[in-house]
């Protein structure tokens, strides 16, 4: 009895349980993978061991770091277009998928079936698949009360994207109103709020802190995700690599840089928004 | 019962209009198979692999040496802040050619990895990278008493990994590991861009010779919930028998 009761609060599990029984909860001491200075030295080391692979490449043609110095302007235009990208279709897809996420949780049978199944499929297709679904099934223009409206393809490619996203953030949402405790639903009921009262006045509010940082976690693979676009013939910044490395005479020592050049970039964009977002879990823990 | 399947696609192509080929086509359904055995061999041997990464990163994370911890440290935060197709390009394409070549039996020269084989390498520390953050919170959940007293038992430090924390911490992680892996299924996609004739593959070359867009994309769409839904269940049988007896509703 008294091993239970030093126990404290929780009530699921038997007294004799070892601790590695119990319900795993993340250690809020785990130090999360993160650069430091020694990474910093072994970058430099890397690079002091390229350098005369590098010299190697002869005097005639330009050497790879100068190649990606002369169209490093080009490749972050890009860049930018694929960050560009990637905020269009975030933008889409949250509003979307707060919709479905509502709809998920709406009063009723049909609703919230047909909803659940939309999640469903557009989060367990492939993203490139979903790409290709809309790049080939959506007509390059489409006529809107007798005006042609044309669609190009980088538009189609943003929705392509928004689909996976409205499917995740449809999920968060669902899962932080379902985290809101019932007291707040039925003390909202007892000074007579409508249920879209309650929804919109004291639950999304209590929900936003929560959402925000998986909500992040998906910016950051859609932002990924984007250089996929070149597969399906958008001019984003893989495309305008690959024409780089052409136009410099396609010699094949040039891949390793240019294309190192591509990691690096979303590297210095992805990293931040990891940190931030490990940061903000820390401090929105609410447990 | 083949034949009746067939005849049955091909009354449909001429009456409703909705051209199955892969259904009556023989040659257009082996390329089919040949795609889907693909996927299934980029799937099955990535999962296998990055398990291995993901187990060897997470005890050389909580090992001594601070020089292997910064390389696993780096190769975590590099691998996961950067999109997995520039990574497969980078690996193809720019590792793949300062590699030397070898000259097969019949003279021609031939890279060492094809690829196919790099996809696999690619794919898997990719999906690798983010096993060891999932094995390493897992890690963490097994008590320090609980290693002591393996300690005490006489196991050296791989032993008490191997028989008593990887065990533990395994069943720890399991949920958080099955979204990797589901994740990692979806990613092998991507080996298309290096032209590995997985189903994607197949099912494109399919529809651009046969002009079938609409129902080899809804063919494509009904695989890969399949996949993933096998996957799943697999997943949630091996969760459920490596449940610690006594533990959870």
């Amino acid at each position: 009895m008294s091993a239970s009761d030093r126990k404290g609060p929780r009530s699921e599990g038997w007294p004799g349980d070892l601790p590695v029984l119990l319900p795993f909860a993340i250690p809020e001491n785990a130090p999360p993978a993160r650069l430091r200075p020694v990474h910093g030295w072994l970058l430099c080391g890397l690079a002091v061991v390229a350098l005369p692979a590098w010299a190697q490449a002869g005097t005639a043609a330009l050497s790879p770091l100068d190649v990606v110095v002369k169209w490093a302007p080009l490749l972050l235009t890009g860049f930018a277009f694929n960050v560009a990208i990637s905020l269009m279709a975030m933008a889409i897809g949250t509003v979307a998928g707060i919709g479905l996420g509502l709809a998920m949780l709406a009063e009723g049978r049909v609703l919230p079936r047909i909803a659940w199944s939309a999640t469903q499929v557009f989060r367990n297709v492939p993203w490139l698949v979903l790409l290709f679904f809309v790049m080939f099934l959506v007509p390059f223009q489409v006529t809107v009360f007798g005006i042609r409206v044309p669609l190009p393809d980088w538009l189609k490619a943003t929705f392509g994207f928004s689909l996976p996203v409205m499917a995740n953030v449809a999920e968060i949402v669902r899962g932080a109103v379902r985290s809101v405790p019932n007291t707040q639903w039925e003390a909202a009921e007892s000074l007579a709020f409508t249920r879209r009262q309650t929804l919109w006045r004291i639950i999304l509010p209590q929900c936003t802190k929560r959402m925000l940082p998986p909500w992040m976690n998906v910016y950051a693979l859609i932002a990924m995700a984007t250089v996929q676009a070149s597969i399906v013939g958008v001019t984003e910044m893989l495309t305008l690599t690959a024409q780089v490395h052409a136009a410099e005479g396609g010699r094949p020592e040039l891949f390793a840089p240019l294309y190192g050049f591509a990691l690096l970039c979303f590297f210095l964009y992805c990293y931040p928004i990891d940190r931030l977002t490990a940061g903000l879990e820390r401090r929105f823990e609410t447990r | 019962m083949i034949e009746a399947v067939q005849a049955w696609f091909q009354r449909l192509y001429e009456t409703t209009g909705f051209n199955f080929t892969i259904f009556y086509d023989p040659y257009d359904w082996d390329r089919y198979v040949a795609g889907l055995r693909m996927t299934l061999l980029l799937g099955i041997s990535t999962i296998l692999i990055s398990l291995v990464i993901g187990a060897v990163g997470a005890l050389l994370q909580s090992g001594p040496s601070r020089l292997l911890r910064g390389l696993v440290n780096g190769f975590v935060v590099v691998f996961r802040n950067t999109p997995p197709l520039v990574q497969i390009f980078f690996f193809y394409f720019g590792l793949g050619t300062l590699l030397p070549d070898v000259r097969s039996a019949d003279g021609l020269r031939t890279p060492i990895l094809d690829n196919v084989q790099w996809a696999i390498l690619s794919l898997s520390l990719f999906a690798g990278a983010f096993n060891v953050e999932i094995f390493r919170s897992g890690i963490e959940a097994v008590p320090r008493t609980t290693v002591e007293a393996a300690e005490a038992l006489g196991y050296t430090r791989f032993k008490a990994y191997r028989h008593v924390v990887l065990p533990l911490a395994l069943r720890v992680c399991l949920p958080a590991l099955n979204n990797n892996l589901i994740n990692l299924l979806k990613t092998t996609t991507l080996a298309y861009a290096i032209a590995v004739p997985e189903t994607l593959y197949a099912v494109k070359q399919i529809w651009s010779e046969s002009q079938n867009v609409l129902e080899m994309m809804l063919v494509l769409l009904a695989t890969y919930a399949v996949l993933v839904g096998v996957l799943v269940w697999i997943m949630h049988r091996w969760e459920r028998a490596l449940r610690i007896p006594g533990y959870g509703r």
